[in-house]
Parts: C-alpha cells; sequence; structure tokens
C-alpha cells in the first residue's frame, strides 16, 4: 500500500517539556521577587537615558521609571506566562515565551541595579550592536557556507586574514575602500584553500578549518610583528566615517542607534536581508539549501553540486573577510596579533544558536553583543557581579541550546560530508 | 512486518561487521600504503619548510635589494636568509655542534649546562605538547572532534595551582603527585562535560569544547582578579607561588629546565598506548571512532565509551597545564598558555592519533618551537612562521593526495587513516 509521509517541520511540544518550561518561567518569576523585588528600595527611580552619547540627531528625553512598581510589575507578568504554561501550555509559542521572560529578567535587572541612578540603554544597545557586527557577519559566513553543506570553522582564520590586509592596504594606499577590496580578496583566498582541500581533495572539512585557522593567524601574526608592529605607517589604515542615513536617522531612539553608523553595520543589515530572502524565497536558495540537504537528489535533478559549493564557500569568505575589515577599518583603526579574540566561534555559535537562518544567526549575535556589553555596564553602576559572569551567560546558553532543552535545531542534512560523485 | 527485525539475520550482521573491523586494512594493505605511512608525513615536514624557506626570503628586505642589483645577487642573498634562519633553528633547536663537543672537552661545567641547553630545553617545550597531543589523540580515536583542550590545559593549570599553594607542610612525595592530580581532575572534568552532553543529548562536542574554553578562560580570569589572586600583585592577575613541596623537580642547575615531566610524559604516552591497543575498553572506544554503528550491533556501549574518552582526554589535557605550572612557571598567570590546546590538533593528526605518532610529532613541535625562539633573536623572524609550518604540514597530511602529486608517488589501495566524523548533528 502506498504511503503519503508528510514531513512537518513544526516541533513537537512533548508533556515533559512542557512542564520543565513551565518550572523554569516560575524560577525566572521566584528569581527575581528574590533578588529583585525584595530588595528594592521603594519611592526610588530608574533613569534610562535613550540616546548614546555623541549624537544629536533624533535625541529624546530621559525615561524616568519608578523602580519597586516597574519590577513588581514584570515579576508577576513572567509569573503569569509561568502559570499558563503549567496548565493550558503556549503551544509553539513556547520558545517565544521563554525568550521575552528572558529578557524580561535582563530588564529587571537593569532596572534594579541603575536604581536611584542613570543608565544610558541607548549608548547599551548601540555599544551591543557594534559589539556584534563582526559575530553577525561571521555567523552569516557560516550560514551561506553550511548551507551548502561545507562546515565552516574557518571564519576566525579569514577574518584575521581580512583585519590584516584591509589594515596593511588600507594603510599602504590611504583609502579604506582600497583597504576593504584587498580584505574580502584575503577572504576570498582562504575561502579557496578551505574550497579546494574539503570540496576536491575531501579533506574532513573541521580539519581544514582548522588547519586555515591556524595558517591565518599564523600568518597575519607573521606579517604583522616582521612588517606592521617595525614600521608603524603600515598599520594606520583611514577608518570609515559614521554616515548618518537621511531621514532614519532621526526617528527617536531607533535612528541613533541604528541608522548612524557606518558602512559596516549598513551592509550588515543589507546582507541580512538580501541573505533571508535568497536564501529561502529563491531558485537560487533552494538549490543551494538542497545540496546541502541531499547532494545526491540534487545532483539527479541536474544541479552542479561541486559548483554550488565551491560558490557558496568563497561567498562565505568574503563575507569573513568583510567581517575581518571591520576590526581595523571600521572600528579599531589598526591591526593587532589576534584581534579577532575568538568572534569567529562565537559567530559559528551563532550560527547554531540561530539555527542556521540568516535572521536567526543575526539575532543571536546581537544577543552575544549585549552580553559582552553589560557586564562593564553594570560594574560601572556599582554592580557586584563580576563582568565575566555576564559575559559567560551566551556560551552556557548556546550549550543549553544544543543539549535540545529549547528544542532541535535545523542542520543542513549533508553538512560536513564531502559529495563524491557515481 | 518491515518494522520488527528479522532476528535469524542479526547474528550474522553483526558477525560480518566484527570481521570487517577484526580484519583491519592494515593487514590487507599493499606494500606501499605501509611505506607511505611513514613517508608521507616526513615529506609533509620537508615540503612546509621548503615553502617556510620561500616565506623567509619572500618577507626579507635584503633580498628584494639584491634582486634591484641583479639576478644573481637576488638568489645569493635569498640563500644566505634561508640558510641563516634555518642554522639559527637548527641551532636553537638541537645546540650547536661544535660548541657542545668544545664544552665536552673543556672543564667548564657552566658552559657545558649553556651548550647542551638548546637541545634539552626542546624536550621542556615539547613535555606540554606530548600531554595535549595525547588528549586529542584519544578523543580522534573515538570519533570526537574536541576543541576543549585549551579550556582543560586552563582549568588543569588552575587546580594544579590551586593546590599548589593553599596546602602547606605535606612532604613533596605527597604534595606534588597531589597537585598533578588535581589538574588531571579537574581536566578530566572539563572533558566530562562535553562528553556527556554529547553522549545524552547529541549536541556537538565541537561547538560546546568552544564554549566550555570561553567559559574557562571568563573564569581563570576571574578567580586571578578575585579569589585567587596573589595579595599585593598590585591588581596584576598572578596567583600565589606554589609551596616547594609541590613543584616537580628540574634536574640540573641553571639554565636547564629540564624537568622530571618529561618522563612523567612518556610514561603517560605509554600508559595511553597500552590503553587504547591491548585493553577491552580501548578496544571498545577505537570501535566506537571506526564504525559506530558497527559497535551498537556488536553490543558497546556508544554513551559510556563516548564519556571516558572525552573524560580521559580531558584529564591528559589537564596535566598539560598542571605541568606547565609545577614543573615551570610555578605560579598561575593568565596568557601561559600560547596556544598548546590548538596547537594539539595539529599534533594529534600529524601523529596519526596513535600514542607514539604523537610524542614524536610532539617532539617535532618541540625543536620547531624552540629553534624559532632562537631564530627570532638570531634573525629578527618572528615566531609566528611556526604555525604557517604547522599549518602547511598538517595540509599535507590531511590531504596526502598533494604530496603525492608533487613527488609522483602512488596511491595505495587502502587508506589507514582516522578519519574523525563530521557534522554538527550528533548522529
Amino acid at each position: 500500500m502506498a504511503e503519503i509521509i508528510v514531513h512537518r517541520k513544526v516541533e513537537e511540544i512533548t508533556p515533559r517539556r512542557k512542564y520543565t518550561i513551565a518550572v523554569v518561567l516560575l524560577l525566572i518569576a521566584g528569581l527575581m521577587t528574590g533578588l529583585f523585588v525584595v530588595t528594592a528600595s521603594h519611592d526610588a527611580f530608574t533613569t534610562f537615558g535613550l540616546t548614546p552619547g555623541g549624537i544629536t540627531r533624533g535625541s529624546v528625553p530621559d525615561l524616568v521609571l519608578p523602580t519597586l512598581e516597574v519590577l513588581i510589575g514584570l515579576t508577576v507578568l513572567v509569573g503569569l506566562a509561568g502559570i499558563y504554561q503549567l496548565f493550558k501550555g503556549f503551544g509553539r509559542f513556547t520558545n517565544l515565551v521563554l525568550g521575552l521572560s528572558f529578557f524580561l529578567f535582563i530588564f529587571a535587572l537593569l532596572i534594579w541595579t541603575a536604581s536611584g541612578k542613570s543608565l544610558n540603554l541607548g549608548g547599551l544597545l548601540k555599544g551591543s550592536l557594534l559589539l556584534a557586527v563582526p559575530i553577525a557577519l561571521g555567523a552569516l559566513s557560516g550560514v551561506m557556507s553550511e548551507r551548502s553543506g561545507v562546515v565552516n570553522i574557518a571564519i576566525e582564520g579569514m577574518m584575521l586574514m581580512g583585519a590584516m590586509t584591509g589594515a596593511l592596504f588600507g594603510s599602504i594606499t590611504k583609502n579604506f575602500w582600497i583597504g576593504l577590496g584587498t580584505a574580502l580578496l584575503a577572504g576570498l583566498l582562504m575561502a579557496a584553500i578551505h574550497a579546494v582541500l574539503s570540496i576536491k581533495y575531501k579533506v574532513d572539512q573541521i580539519i581544514s578549518g582548522t588547519v586555515i585557522n591556524i595558517f591565518g593567524a599564523g600568518l597575519s601574526s607573521f606579517i604583522s610583528s616582521k612588517f606592521m608592529q617595525t614600521y608603524e605607517y603600515l598599520n594606520n589604515p583611514p577608518i570609515f566615517p559614521r554616515v548618518p542615513i537621511p531621514v532614519l536617522a532621526d526617528i527617536p531612539f531607533l535612528g541613533p542607534i541604528f541608522f548612524n553608523n557606518n558602512i559596516f553595520v549598513y551592509v550588515l543589515m543589507i546582507l541580512l536581508i538580501v541573505m533571508q530572502i535568497a536564501l529561502f524565497q529563491t531558485r537560487w536558495g533552494l538549490r543551494l539549501r538542497s545540496v546541502g540537504e541531499h547532494p545526491k537528489a540534487a545532483d539527479t535533478l541536474g544541479i552542479n553540486v561541486i559548483r554550488t559549493r565551491y560558490m557558496a564557500v568563497l561567498l562565505s569568505g568574503l563575507i569573513a573577510g568583510f567581517g575581518g575589515a571591520y576590526f581595523t577599518l571600521g572600528s579599531i583603526g589598526r591591526f593587532e596579533e589576534l584581534m579577532t579574540a575568538g568572534k569567529g566561534f562565537i559567530g559559528l555559535a551563532s550560527m547554531i544558536f540561530g539555527n542556521w537562518s540568516p535572521v536567526g544567526a543575526v539575532s543571536a549575535s546581537l544577543l552575544f553583543g549585549f552580553f559582552e556589553n553589560l557586564g562593564p555596564s553594570l560594574s560601572l553602576l556599582g554592580s557586584k557581579i563580576p563582568n565575566q559572569f555576564t559575559s559567560m551567560l551566551p556560551y552556557i546558553a548556546t550549550m543549553v541550546i544544543l543539549a535540545g532543552v529549547v528544542g532541535r535545531g535545523q542542520v543542513p542534512a549533508a553538512d560536513g560530508v564531502p559529495y563524491e560523485k557515481e | 512486518m518491515a518494522n520488527q527485525p528479522d532476528n535469524k539475520q542479526k547474528p550474522e550482521v553483526t558477525k560480518v561487521l566484527l570481521e570487517e573491523i577484526i580484519d583491519s586494512p592494515s593487514k590487507k594493505k599493499g606494500r606501499s600504503g605501509t611505506g607511505q605511512a611513514i613517508l608521507i608525513p616526513i615529506l609533509a615536514v620537508l615540503t612546509g619548510l621548503i615553502i617556510g624557506a620561500v616565506i623567509i626570503a619572500l618577507t626579507t628586505e635584503d633580498v628584494y635589494k639584491a634582486f634591484a642589483l641583479s639576478f644573481g645577487d637576488g638568489l645569493g642573498a635569498a640563500w644566505k636568509a634561508i640558510s641563516t634562519s634555518y642554522e639559527a633553528l637548527f641551532k636553537g633547536a638541537f645546540g650547536d655542534p661544535a660548541r657542545i663537543i668544545a664544552a665536552l672537552q673543556g672543564d667548564n661545567p657552566i658552559e657545558l649546562r649553556r651548550a647542551v641547553n638548546p637541545f634539552l630545553e626542546s624536550l621542556v617545550v615539547a613535555t606540554p605538547y606530548i600531554f595535549a597531543g595525547l588528549a586529542v589523540a584519544v578523543a580522534f580515536r573515538s570519533g570526537l572532534f574536541s576543541i576543549g583542550a585549551e579550556g582543560q590545559i586552563f582549568i588543569g593549570a588552575t587546580a594544579a595551582t590551586f593546590v599548589g599553594y593553599s596546602i602547606k607542610g605535606l612532604p613533596p612525595y605527597i604534595h606534588m603527585p597531589l597537585a598533578f592530580l588535581a589538574g588531571a581532575a579537574a581536566g578530566a572534568l572539563w572533558g566530562f562535560v562535553p562528553g556527556w552532553l554529547k553522549a545524552k543529548t547529541g549536541g556537538s562536542e565541537v561547538i560546546n569544547t568552544i564554549m566550555v574554553n570561553w567559559i574557562t578562560f571568563r573564569l581563570t580570569e576571574w578567580l586571578l582578579t578575585g579569589p585567587m589572586q596573589r595579595p599585593g600583585s598590585g591588581g596584576v592577575p598572578l596567583s600565589p607561588f606554589i609551596e616547594k613541596s609541590a613543584e616537580i623537580p628540574q634536574f640540573f642547575d641553571k639554565p636547564i629546565r629540564f624537568h622530571l615531566g618529561f618522563f612523567i610524559a612518556l610514561a603517560v604516552a605509554f600508559l595511553v598506548y597500552y590503553f587504547l591497543f591491548k585493553t577491552t575498553w580501548g578496544y571498545n572506544l577505537r570501535t566506537v571512532g571506526a564504525n559506530p554503528n558497527a559497535a551498537r550491533y556488536a553490543g558497546m556501549n556508544i554513551v559510556t565509551s563516548t564519556i571516558v574518552a572525552m573524560s580521559i582526554s580531558g584529564a591528559l589535557a589537564g596535566m598539560a597545564g598542571a605541568n606547565e605550572i609545577l614543573a615551570l612557571n610555578r605560579t598561575l598567570a593568565l596568557g601561559f598558555s600560547p596556544g598548546f590546546g590548538f596547537d594539539a590538533i595539529a599534533l594529534a593528526l600529524l601523529g596519526n592519533s596513535n600514542p607514539i605518532g604523537v610524542v614524536l610529532a610532539a617532539l617535532l613541535f618541540g625543536f620547531l618551537r624552540s629553534g624559532a625562539t632562537r631564530m627570532m633573536l638570531a634573525t629578527g623572524i618572528p615566531i609566528d612562521i611556526i604555525s604557517i609550518l604547522q599549518a602547511l604540514i598538517i595540509i599535507f597530511i590531511a590531504a596526502p593526495a598533494i604530496i603525492r602529486t608533487i613527488y609522483r608517488l602512488r596511491a595505495p589501495k587502502i587508506e589507514d587513516r582516522v578519519v574523525v566524523k563530521t557534522g554538527w548533528g550528533g548522529k
């Protein structure tokens, strides 16, 4: 008898998971009560500055909140969500509610810490965005390559090479556009090595990626300490200036944060939209994904698997090279050895966190950027929580997500498997 | 009907699969295969050194100046740059033969120690590489790609330091092993967590070990600026010095740092070899790595095997960290590891995840790194050239087809390489 199998992408919510999440929600509410509501002082106010420092366009007056009242409100909200989950359940919105509650917890933490003081929320968010840019570009680079079935843990090495070449040629020509161009080229070359090794020679893709990371770190440090640290004029590239976008930059609150940046932030936004549409709405994207899911079937249908993978890996290298250029041409203005400091790896984690989708990956990167920025901001307010612990949170969250507590991700089925034509 | 396993066929399937594992390719292999297993690493190192020479020539300014004069001068200058660099590399790695002979004939003990120091220093540098390389090799053998050695080294060093300075008044023969084992235990715990996650939930050990690394860096940073900070260090993230009784003894006077840890490393390498190839657990572990489906059919416990492999791997990496603290540094600082854990991945690949191969590869890295330090002092070539060489060597070993093309070797019929299973899904 013929059977029709319908594959559904809808995640099944098991009763056990339902109750686990209810308990988690109630725990969050409990924590909020114990940590914040009980200890908050009466009649205190929390002031949030909403415009990042140094920007005048689109500025808004400070937001003043009564600390205790808002804290109680937030706690009740999370508690109610927990009770609803216990008895009825949010169904497919479970993860969303969990995420929102987590967000409310962080917001409560901010209000509580800044009680009686003032915190520049706009500055905090903008700083987070800027910290997230290289992570997000790394994550998009990963999405590009892995959707075609090639694991790319070489993002870190590609970024380092991009950062180094960008700084070197930017300094020589005194032109950030040429610097950016060479950075893209460097990323492309590193990706070409990865592509040849993993597609042509069928080297284990994680080994190939590791090799490129070692090679990228080695070569960029070598050239840096041989030339760039000795001759200062070789390590002094011009930086892309901040360009406010007309009209959009004047939007209150959002404008100063999102639309008053340099080109890297805008390209990231455009890339995000383009990739999301291209991967999921176009024939090109369908083909790319089919190569990553089931290369043999794709090949049978006449899609050139090898060529598609080469293209995806090379594009991935371009994005990583661009992300690398951000360090030297977009923010710091000089190359330091190993300056990417693991951002490529965090990008990789964001990609997994974001379920191999551009929007998910970039959202996860923003989260990483936020936590990176949160610690120092809190300690400025005299918080007793060590920086190191707040910046640890996203790493722990990634492990929790990988462990399937929040549901399994959708890994491209043929990710990491070299294609051999029969 | 289709869903029910055919009981009559099952034993036969198991038998066939087991035969496939037991009848390992090494027995069927042709003559070219055995030779190439040794030949390819040697050619890979050689080719790496040749490309390294080209990089040295290309980045020396004198070479360009000489080429501007004439082509012959250019070649001469290039040759001079390469030969002085590699001479310094050799002398830094093994010592100057002429100087050693002269010192042996003379009777100045300080001069003799200085003359033989480069060779012994290379062994000192190789020691953490042996431990860390073994750590990654054990994980590779069981089909796990662990990037966590670096974090495990950090936590191992942290634990060893803590036991080293906080417990006082113990005799050395108890305190030193205790501190060393504390490092191993901490590393084992750090390996256990990703191993457990992999076995129970299928979460990729690659990402989980990367995350654990970062958590560990932050944790040690916090410990060194808080609870474990040396009193009076003025805000510098340094731990107190360990007690004399916790130190791994060095054999000779200054400047020789050669210490007992090297022999501990060799002994541990032998134990790992014995465990992997002579015990049932080791056999299970290798089978799970080579063919998890076959292992499952044969009734082996993949969950236990994965957890055991990751814990042992972590313990070995922890020993690398403990060794560095107890034998050399004697205090914990943030940047004490120049990336031993990441180089260890290269080592395990180079040594084909075989303990003997790993020891040889670690010695090679020790000689290279120690020689490169001298080369940097003598010729100004940054030590990072070693990373480039390492990357090239691994490329050639991981893709032997490149080496075969260059040197026109014939491909063996069956290759005996440990292949790491990839992908994030944890199937």
